[in-house]
């Protein structure tokens, strides 16, 4: 996957963790809870999702690094480079 | 603080149901004679019966809280948030430390386990991609909680585990810690999700007792011959309980006074209820309302239309009343089915407009009586009018004989 792709899957796990919330508007560079409601079990959320989906480990020390889209998408870029939208 | 003869009144009004998503509408309903019994699927089982209900989750909580809770939580928060609306609370002027909720509740957690072993089916049984809202999701007090955050209500909260007696444990509960003084306001009842677990279908089945009818609205038929087993419903009824001189303080309109109540225990089998028993917890909760059987003009039967349980609480009814025929004894199950921890509290709910409009709604889907279950009282098919109406009373039965009775009295103003 590319970097657009990868951004659509983090869209598409956040539209799906926060379904009240508009996400046209989400900048890249903010953190994701400067612009969303998104708590701890949220993040956990995303972890299980790209778990679930590409089968992608992310250990807890990791976590840091998705806290704005940015980030989220270079920290997976290597990961899945290899996988398919 | 503690007094035991304080006097405490139901003042507000919540539930979703089978047949309707207000004390209105479910009354109506209940009064027409519909069923509200339909065709289910669920997995493993496939195509089943069972009485859902059709409330909006959207109206009290957010997408994220649907989907982040249960079911029953669900449930629960649109009960509790109906019922403080019907009661005309304030609530910014309602002290949150002081509210109290109590939810009974059959079973919990065996619908979010069994969805989660389901997710986990499909990657291998791979345990790392178990939800981590697992446990929250299922400990034993999830629904009561999630009425709290709904409400932000920081008093007590619990729920009573008590199989099908779990409504009316509720309300007790309610009107114990308001008479301990533990709270100002108790939001109580029960709740179920029980028909989005495979598991209760298929216990029921295994057990034959699971109903079964070309037409579902002919499925739910306590006390008739053709019955053959229990309708699973889901649904909530959670009320607003106060003390007497706390609801006249505020104007309230008051529904009915919980006079009268009991619970006790069989101790004889895990599934086959004792009559004696059963007749005993009427009998205690008659004692504890200062009233004889003849003050009783409505009696909500449990009965759930299997063969045993019909004919024993048949039995218990006939020990406590006799014949007198200005009795009226109905059933809620033959309409929705068995609302499993919301059984009790629906059926109490359902009944009680009877104090303003004179009826005894009927028990329908009754063609051929069970002459074992011959009650001369049971109202049939068609509601019955009633000269008056002073006194409900409430049965609800549950597995591992646990009984249960409520009495509620007609409010005069005095």
């Amino acid at each position: 996957m590319n970097t657009d792709q990868i951004r659509q899957v983090i869209m598409k796990i956040l539209s799906r963790i926060a379904p009240d919330n508009d996400l046209s508007g989400l900048k890249d560079e903010v953190p994701f809870r400067e612009q969303m409601e998104l708590d701890s079990m949220d993040f956990l959320d995303i972890v299980m999702e790209l778990r679930k989906l590409y089968r992608v480990q992310i250990p807890e020390e990791d976590y840091g690094f998705l806290s704005t889209m940015a980030s989220t998408v270079q920290y997976l870029i290597p990961k899945l480079q290899t996988a398919t939208a | 603080m503690f007094d035991p003869n304080q006097r405490i009144v139901i003042t507000g009004i919540g539930l979703t149901s089978p047949l309707g998503n207000s004390l209105a509408e479910f009354r109506a309903n209940l009064l027409a004679g519909k069923s509200g019994v339909s065709k289910y699927e669920i997995r493993y089982i496939g195509e089943t019966l069972a009485g859902i209900c059709h409330f909006d989750p959207l109206k009290y909580q957010k997408r994220k809280d649907v989907r982040r809770g249960t079911r029953a939580g669900s449930i629960a928060i649109y009960c509790a948030n109906e019922a403080v609306q019907h009661s005309g609370l304030n609530w910014s002027d309602v002290r949150k430390d002081r509210v109290g909720v109590f939810i009974g509740i059959t079973e919990h957690g065996n619908v979010e386990t069994e969805n989660e072993i389901f997710e986990i089916s499909k990657f291998n049984y791979d345990t790392s991609v178990w939800t981590h809202h697992h446990n929250p999701r299922t400990v034993a007090n999830s629904p009561a909680g999630e009425v709290t955050l709904s409400l932000a209500s920081t008093g007590p909260h619990y729920c009573i585990g008590a199989a099908c007696a779990a409504g009316n444990a509720g309300f007790i509960q309610g009107l114990q810690m308001l008479r301990l003084g533990e709270v100002d306001l108790a939001i109580a009842g029960g709740v179920s999700e029980s028909i989005h677990t495979f598991g209760i279908f298929a216990g029921f089945k295994s057990q034959g007792a699971l109903a079964t009818n070309a037409d579902p609205t002919k499925a739910s038929r306590p006390f008739d011959l053709d019955r053959n087993g229990i309708v699973v419903a889901e649904g909530g009824g959670l009320v607003t309980l106060e003390r007497l001189p706390d609801a006249i303080q505020r104007g309230a309109k008051i529904y009915g006074e919980i006079v009268g109540h009991a619970m006790n225990s069989d101790a004889t089998d895990f599934v086959l209820p004792d009559p004696t028993r059963q007749a005993e917890c009427m009998s205690l909760a008659l004692h504890r309302a200062g009233v004889g059987s003849e003050a009783i003009d409505i009696l909500s039967s449990h009965a759930t239309a299997t063969e045993q349980g019909d004919i024993e609480e048949s039995q218990a009814i006939r020990q406590v009343f006799g014949d007198r025929a200005s009795l009226a004894v109905n059933n809620t199950k033959s309409f929705i089915g068995h609302a499993m921890g919301a059984a009790g509290a629906l059926e109490l709910l359902g009944n009680l407009p009877a104090f303003d409009d004179h009826f005894a709604h009927a028990t329908i889907n009754l063609d051929k009586l069970d002459a074992r279950c011959a009650l001369p009282q049971i109202v049939a098919n068609v509601p019955r009018k009633m000269d008056r109406v002073e006194y409900i009373l409430n049965n609800s039965f549950g597995m591992l004989g646990i009984n249960s009775a409520v009495i509620v009295k007609r409010f005069s103003g005095e």
